[in-house]
């Protein structure tokens, strides 16, 4: 059961990757759903025993390397964090698969499909339940490739490429400061087995290195680290772009799993983080800021995608300012809420981009809802849960984190409250401007589009409506769970809350308005949305207009393209130039080719001697003997 | 006089004497069975050799021990199956004479005599035993224009190298005041210093034993005489009147000259240098297959003399051990050579070759053996051949000469890569024609041999360890 949710998604990938030519597309598709529906079945069932009934293990598989101090095993950790996310993967991945089996069935290449997929999550499930850090760097990696081939799938569209290219690239920033921080944490430690780590962190606490506290610098260099993996601003500019995939992967990697490893990578670190409060600020400081800075840029995009792609990265600052603020748990009972919701509103974005012929851009669709009443009605449920409207999944999650930050009572902490209140009411505006613009209005759509307008199948809406069950009911459910009176028996120390870190108790105990506010604000918010989009149309464009500046600050994402096109790209492509043209062109392949040339012109001369005189060689002879003779004689 | 050890040498003589007189009786043709019943009797005196005794004869002229046994096999492996590989071709060129294989044996007899040799005399007499035929079946397509040349160059360089040679003996005989070999080591043991006159005279032997061998500087004649000869004569050329003439140079640097080996040494490692840096460089640029060979042996000498060049018993099994590989992949290649042949008639060029990988792929692939094994690529015998030699140069402190031996070997990989990428890669000019049995079964056994070498390499090791220790008593 627990190997059998790892692997059996690699065995899935591994039949439809190499096998997938001789079984055929089809075979080779439902071969990886059923691996998956197995694995889902496992990590079910795991979720059961390790998180409701209390058995935490390890399973081990084999040694891995074993090289001077360092040893490094295969081994399955499951812990109550490790199993919400075995069993929150497995089951929204297993409902991917399902919802892309209707989606590409146009596709070249479905079987190629299937295997990235799969293997993605098996490199997601390697990352979660990893039981050390190189197992983990493994995962890490792993979903990053899994990832880059995914948004590269269309690989004969430019932009696709592009986009791959630029994910793994950015990725990799983020990726040099995990292994910085695993070396550290080596340097430190003489070991990256988890339990040896947090079992030593009491007589580490006070380690310098550099003269900087050890523990500081490892939780800013794996939060760095966690920042590339989870968009977080500075390093957030390859997710919108990421959207060039198929969007069964903007469901799965871009919005429930992958990019929520960074926060998963926070929690699992948990008991060093209690050790550094600095870094711990830092990571709430920047988690605010990308909640807000993200939410901003989503009210004014209009490729339906990256309206959500944006709304994915503000949600992980979200998280990010949760676990920044010690509430590790709330964190995680948002990413695991979220992933559902989320999951939805892609895959319903899916379901009307096919709908829709492949269109994606927001200003040229519009009265729809009629014609795709189940993608519509999903939509809406996914919209509530993000805006945290009460009583929907987003709702219990959502107001945690805020009052966790309310609770706090720190500087960063009262930073995060306004940061996240703020971005609240801008998610619950750009959520129905976005379904505003899908759905009512005029329609904008040529003609020919409209007629074509028709509900996805079966086998799509199956998925869709499985999640948008999970977006209303798992808030209600997992929250005394997670967060709630049952908190400390469902955890049972798979995270750690330093001995002064109350904010779990505290934030029950917040002033009766705080609750409150994120739902005022949310509404609000979808009442401005109303406003502007269905009482006053014209509203939108005045305010575009008056506020010229300001709009295409937003509409150009805060100018972080071009200021890192400018700042590295550029540069980069400039020194490139030169190392190709001089050091490469002319310096390395100078020397084989003049030894090429130079052998070539030695052959011509020794080839030139034999002139086919007999006198000659003759002469060759005696002089050859005249030499010998007179090196014999120097040196006797 | 204890004339019955030098028995192989008298068999051979007399069946060759008995063969020829059959050849001329009839009226008819007797090429092809005066061929086969030469080949019987090489073969018959490489195990005559084989049962042989060791000791000395006529009057301490004549030596046998288990360097020579070794030198002999060797050479008279190569030269039956020199003559195997002329058996087709001579009758398609109508040069299928059966003088042929009386001169090859008569060749064959010099040889053994050089190998033997333990007198000055004696060695200059094996030498123009080996010679004289030689000349004449350089020149054996007497009509073709290219061939006479060749047999005419030949001689006049030949004439030059044996009169340079015999100059040396006498010189040696001046100073040591005697020809045998024992004798002259005697005199030379007692000495302090050496006279300049020896010096010279040492070196002119070593130039006439270089000349056979054709190292650099005395190899001017070995492209134009390659390539103007008959391939099946240039086969032989290549292979076993080098195995006689290393054999002797070695038999002479370290018997009678060995107390003079620092001095000597120099020589060697300069025209082991000139030779392995010229095989290389200079093959590059050719186009008929014939020449190319001819400097690739140029090349293999260098290698080999870099084993002599150590003077030690490791550089002296080296020498042994990659002479026998050579003598292997050197014929294996020549037999694909010989077959060249598109509508009957005989092709020699590079671009020949083209297409063969799909037209022949056999062939292709036996010569693309040889090629890899001729290039020094792992696992093929010609690796290990190169591998021997400079492990007993580095562990001699000749530096120099491993590094330019590695340095060498990359260049002349070009040279027979190019061959191998021609026959897979580039357009095929038309199909050749099938190989006659003959040749393809010494494909086949020298194939087998450079491939199998890597897995039981013990026995030639061995035997090669063996003669060794013979000549150097150690």
């Amino acid at each position: 059961m627990f190997v059998g949710a790892i692997f059996f998604p690699l065995l899935g990938a591994t039949i439809s990757g190499f096998l997938g030519r001789w079984i055929g597309d089809r075979a080779a598709q439902w071969v990886s759903v059923t691996c998956m529906v197995l694995a889902a079945l496992c990590g079910i069932l795991a979720f059961l025993e390790v998180a409701l009934g209390g058995h935490h293990t390890v399973v081990p598989l084999v040694t891995w390397m074993d090289v001077g101090g360092l040893e490094v095993s295969w081994a399955l950790r499951y812990d109550t964090l490790s199993v919400v996310m075995v069993a929150m993967v497995t089951f929204i991945s297993t409902l991917i698969h399902l919802y892309s089996v209707g989606y590409m069935s146009h596709d070249a290449t479905p079987a190629r499909f299937f295997a990235y997929l799969s293997l993605f999550t098996f490199m997601m499930l390697m990352l979660v339940t990893a039981d050390n850090l190189a197992q983990l760097f493994f995962g890490w990696e792993g979903v990053g490739l899994a990832s880059y081939l995914l948004i590269g799938y269309w690989y004969d569209r430019d932009s696709a490429n592009r986009a791959a290219m630029k994910a793994f690239i950015v990725n990799r920033v983020g990726d040099v400061c995990f292994m910085l921080g695993l070396a550290l944490v080596f340097y430190v430690f003489g070991s990256i087995e988890f339990e040896t780590i947090f079992a030593a962190i009491p007589q580490h606490a006070e380690d310098r290195f550099g003269g900087v506290r050890a523990m500081e610098l490892i939780g800013f260099l794996l939060f760095l680290g966690a920042c590339g993996k989870s968009a977080q601003l500075g390093l957030h500019t390859w997710l919108p772009d990421a959207m060039e995939g198929p969007t069964p992967v903007s469901a799965l990697i871009h919005a429930a799993t992958m990019v929520t490893a960074g926060v998963f990578l926070v929690c699992r670190m948990s008991p060093i983080f209690e050790v550094a409060p600095t870094a711990l600020g830092f990571v709430c400081f920047l988690g605010a800021t990308t909640a807000l800075f993200a939410a901003t840029i989503g009210c004014v995009q209009n490729d339906i995608k990256r309206v959500i792609a944006y709304s994915t990265c503000s949600q992980l600052g979200y998280m990010f300012f949760a676990a920044g603020v010690g509430a590790y748990q709330v964190a995680m009972f948002h990413l695991f809420t979220h992933a559902f919701f989320k999951a939805l509103l892609f895959l319903a974005a899916g379901s009307v981009i096919h709908a829709m012929s492949d269109e994606q851009d927001i200003r040229r669709m519009g009265g729809i809802w009629k014609k795709i009443p189940i993608t519509y009605a999903v939509f809406w449920i996914g919209s509530l849960a993000l805006a945290g409207v009460p009583f929907f999944a987003g709702y219990y999650s959502k107001d945690a984190i805020i009052e966790a930050a309310f609770a706090a009572h720190s500087g960063v902490g009262t930073y995060a409250f306004l940061c996240g209140i703020l971005a609240a009411f801008l998610t619950a505006f750009y959520s129905w401007r976005l379904i505003l613009l899908t759905f009512h209005g005029e329609p904008r759509a040529d003609h020919h589009t409209m007629e074509h307008v028709h509900e996805s199948p079966w086998v799509m809406l199956i998925p869709l409506l499985v999640l948008a069950t999970g977006a209303i009911v798992t808030g209600a459910i997992f929250a005394p769970l997670f967060i709630g009176e049952h908190e400390h028996g469902f955890w049972r120390g798979a995270i750690v809350n330093g001995p002064h870190n109350h904010v779990l108790h505290a934030m029950h105990e917040v002033p009766s308005w705080v609750p409150v506010l994120p739902t005022i604000i949310g509404l609000s918010g979808i009442a401005l949305a109303f406003l502007m989009y269905v009482f006053v149309p014209s509203l939108p464009h005045r305010l575009a207009e008056r506020f010229h500046g300001p709009y295409h600050f937003l509409l150009n994402k805060w100018y972080f393209d071009e200021l890192y096109d400018r700042i590295f790209v550029q540069p980069a492509q400039r020194l490139a130039t030169v190392l190709w043209k001089t050091g490469d062109a002319k310096i390395i392949d100078g020397l084989p080719n003049g030894a090429a040339r130079l052998a070539a012109g030695v052959s011509r001369g020794a080839v030139g001697l034999q002139t086919g005189r007999v006198a000659n060689y003759a002469f060759a002879m005696i002089i050859g003997l005249v030499v010998l003779v007179t090196l014999f004689l120097f040196r006797a | 006089m204890n004339w019955t050890l030098a028995l192989p040498e008298l068999v051979l003589a007399i069946g060759t004497l008995l063969i020829l007189v059959a050849g001329v009786l009839p009226k008819r043709e007797t090429y092809f069975p005066v061929c086969m019943a030469s080949i019987g009797a090489l073969l018959l005196t490489a195990v005559l050799v084989l049962a042989q005794g060791e000791g000395s004869a006529f009057g301490g002229q004549y030596i046998a021990d288990g360097f020579s046994r070794f030198m002999k096999v060797l050479a008279l492996l190569a030269a039956a199956v020199g003559l195997l590989l002329a058996l087709d071709f001579n009758e398609k060129e109508r040069i299928g004479r059966f003088e042929y294989p009386v001169l090859l044996l008569l060749a064959s007899l010099g040889m053994l005599v050089m190998i033997s040799a333990n007198d000055l005399l004696v060695l200059y007499m094996g030498i123009e035993l080996l010679s004289l035929p030689l000349y004449v079946i350089a020149a054996f397509d007497r009509d073709n224009g290219r061939s006479a040349e060749a047999g005419l160059k030949y001689f006049v360089l030949g004439a030059l190298a044996s009169g340079l040679m015999l100059y040396g003996s006498s010189l040696v005989y001046g100073f040591a005041g005697a020809t045998g070999f024992d004798q002259i080591a005697a005199a030379f043991n007692h000495q302090h210093g050496v006279s300049a006159g020896v010096v010279v005279g040492v070196v002119f032997v070593i130039a006439g034993l270089a000349f056979k061998v054709s190292a650099v500087p005395f190899h001017m004649w070995t492209p134009d005489v390659y390539e103007g000869a008959p391939t099946p004569v240039t086969a032989f050329f290549s292979a076993a009147p080098k195995v006689a003439a290393l054999a002797l140079l070695a038999r002479v640097l370290y018997d009678p000259f060995g107390d003079l080996a620092p001095q000597w040494q120099q020589v060697i490692i300069l025209m082991s240098l000139l030779s392995m840096v010229l095989g290389a460089f200079a093959a590059i640029g050719q186009q008929n297959i014939k020449r190319l060979m001819a400097y690739s042996s140029i090349g293999h000498v260098g290698y080999a003399l870099m084993g002599l060049a150590v003077a030690d018993t490791a550089g002296l099994r080296g020498l042994l051990i990659y002479m026998a590989i050579y003598v292997a992949m050197n014929l294996g290649a020549f037999a694909v050579l010989i077959a060249m042949r598109r509508q009957g008639k005989a092709v020699e060029t590079v671009a020949d070759l083209a297409g063969l990988g799909r037209t022949d792929p056999m062939r292709a692939a036996w010569m693309s053996i040889f090629m890899f094994s001729m290039a020094g690529i792992p696992p093929l015998a010609g690796f290990f051949g190169k591998l021997y030699v400079f492990l007993a140069a580095v562990q001699g402190g000749l530096w120099l000469l491993a590094v330019v031996g590695v340095l060498a070997s990359v260049v002349s990989a070009y040279y027979y890569l190019r061959i191998v990428k021609v026959m897979y890669f580039d357009e095929a000019a038309g199909r050749l024609d099938d190989a006659p049995a003959s040749l393809g079964v010494v494909m086949a056994a020298a194939g087998i041999f450079t491939l199998a070498f890597a897995l039981w390499p013990a026995p030639l090791v061995a035997a090669a360890q063996s003669a060794a220790m013979a000549l150097l008593g150690g």
